[in-house]
């Protein structure tokens, strides 16, 4: 367990300072070709996440997904395309599931941000994180976090009645069809091709809830 | 992303002054689109205001029997609430079956309006665009344009309007409220609010600097049975390759609209008319004048087809 962990801090130690040695050498031939940048604004922005009051000052560009990554360290959230197309990086937002690359970290004062370590941890799992590892929902992991945060909404929409592209009647209740769960998936992509061991996983927390 | 200044506006007033006041500034509410563009810097303002606190997040009734949309309400709200699904069956498919659960958990009405077009070549700021660029030229006439325009473009853009939302309020006849910063306000019916790319294709609708969409308004439900159908290369999550939105009575009259082969959400009133006498006839009305590329002849032809398909739906 501690080895793991060990092994997880210097790795990412290791890829810190390469980045870094990259950026010192870069620096001089850079200052010299062009003139100097302007300075990027910041603001202050103060939200919760995962039930803890966090304050951070950042640069108005950060996305909601940098800062959970790269401000807050909470790096379960992943980065896939950042561009809105394949939803590793979805996280709820005061219960909503959103593409956390697609929104900035000052646009969410106030917000309640739930990521996959507020879902759940290995000691206490959200059922949602139970079922997939039961039924086998994922190969390489990378889009997981973002499947289940996806998953948990999902139940959600349903329930309060949101229709999908494969609502036959809008006027009726949808349910936790597997056409209904696969539609409303769309927007996370898992190139292990996960997709049938997350359907059951899904489908198993929706008869256990329900 | 280019360096932006920020600010949260308080007051549809106070976002629209600002907008005029500030260069190259821009109005931010989901961001799904801008701040796609933004990180490829197709999109680079200099200040960003933030229209969220803004409060026309609410669906109300009109006077006019018709429904009163917020700027803000997102799409899966608009699609969900009970009088739309009900009513307006039309623009609830329309919605969702555009983007994933994600995006529309975040996109806006308003914002679903302005968003840009996906032609590869508005995409790759490597190759000349006239809608990015203006003067550069368009590479999409004699590239790949299989997704794009047949009818309704120039010399100088085949670009498509991309959206699904749209072309149910225009089947719907919308029409757009805004506020400008003198505090008056306009209201532009949906079928004048994007514009044809002329000589000017970086311009996609008749809003002027500073004005703000508050509100999208519906008039009174038209009853008949309500289809959006979609045609695209996946089953989910893509752009339509041609859409058709229609409003069908029980007598076989009604109206029609089509996405995904024109620079705006495509009607022609004069087609609806045609209805009852069948697809090939109301199409060769819609497409009068077409001119599509050898990539995107197809399109003609799916037009047609999927009208077809969706007045056989209808009859039932």
């Amino acid at each position: 367990m501690s080895d793991s962990g060990e092994f997880e801090v210097s790795r990412r130690g290791l890829l810190g300072a390469g980045a870094a040695s990259v950026a010192v050498t870069a620096v001089p031939v850079g200052a010299a070709a062009q003139a100097p940048a302007p300075v990027p604004a910041t603001t202050k922005l103060g939200f919760v996440v995962n039930g803890k009051r966090r304050t951070l000052q950042v640069d108005t560009r950060t996305t909601l997904l940098d800062a959970l990554r790269e401000n807050l360290q909470l790096t379960g959230t992943k980065k896939g395309c950042d561009h809105g197309q394949c939803g590793a990086c979805t996280v709820l937002v005061d219960g909503v599931r959103i593409n956390s690359c697609l929104s900035l970290a000052v646009m969410h004062e106030g917000d309640k941000i739930t990521t996959i370590e507020g879902l759940g941890q290995p000691d206490k799992l959200h059922p949602m994180q139970a079922a997939f590892i039961k039924h086998d929902g994922y190969q390489c992991g990378y889009c997981t976090p973002g499947q289940i945060c996806s998953a948990v909404a999902v139940l959600g929409e349903i329930k309060a009645g949101v229709p999908s592209h494969v609502t036959a009647d809008l006027t009726a209740r949808p349910t936790a069809s597997n056409d209904e769960m696969r539609e409303r998936m769309s927007g996370n992509i898992c190139r292990c091709g996960a997709y049938s061991n997350i359907l059951e996983a899904m489908t198993d927390v929706a008869e256990t809830v329900a | 992303m280019k360096p932006f200044t920020y600010q949260r506006a308080k007051t549809p007033a106070e976002a629209a002054t600002a907008a005029a006041r500030t260069p190259n500034a821009k109005f931010i509410a989901g961001g799904t689109n801008l701040l796609d563009l933004m990180k490829l810097q197709i999109e680079a303002p200099a200040h960003l205001i933030d229209v969220n606190a803004l409060k026309l997040d609410k669906i109300e009734d009109s006077n006019d029997g018709g429904l009163r949309i917020g700027a803000l309400v997102t799409n899966t709200n608009l699609a969900a609430d009970a009088r739309v699904r009900r009513d307006y069956g039309v623009l609830s498919r329309a919605i969702v079956a555009g983007a994933s659960g994600q995006l529309r958990n975040k996109a806006t009405t308003a914002g679903n309006l302005l968003q840009r077009t996906r032609c590869p070549y508005f995409y790759d700021t490597n190759q000349p665009c006239n809608k990015r660029q203006p003067g550069t030229g368009c590479s999409a006439i004699g590239g790949y344009s299989r997704q794009l325009a047949v009818i309704g473009t120039s010399d100088a853009c085949i670009a498509t309007y991309p959206g699904d939302m749209a072309v149910a309020l225009r089947l719907l006849d919308a029409t757009v409220q805004t506020v400008n910063p003198e505090g008056v306000a306009r209201t532009i019916p949906i079928a004048d609010f994007h514009r044809l790319p002329g000589n000017t294709p970086h311009i996609d609708t008749v809003l002027q600097r500073g004005e703000l969409i508050t509100a999208v308004t519906l008039p009174k439900p038209l009853g008949g049975t309500h289809i959006y159908r979609k045609v695209r290369d996946r089953a989910s999550y893509a752009f339509a390759l041609v859409s058709v939105a229609a409003v069908v009575q029980p007598d076989g009259t009604g109206r029609v609209a089509v996405g995904g082969i024109a620079p705006k959400p495509w009607r022609v009133e004069a087609a609806d008319a045609d209805l009852p006498r069948g697809a090939k006839a109301v199409t060769a009305k819609l497409l009068a004048g077409a001119r599509p590329t050898e990539d995107n002849a197809f399109k003609v032809t799916l037009v047609e087809r999927t009208l077809g398909a969706v007045l056989a739906e209808a009859k039932g």
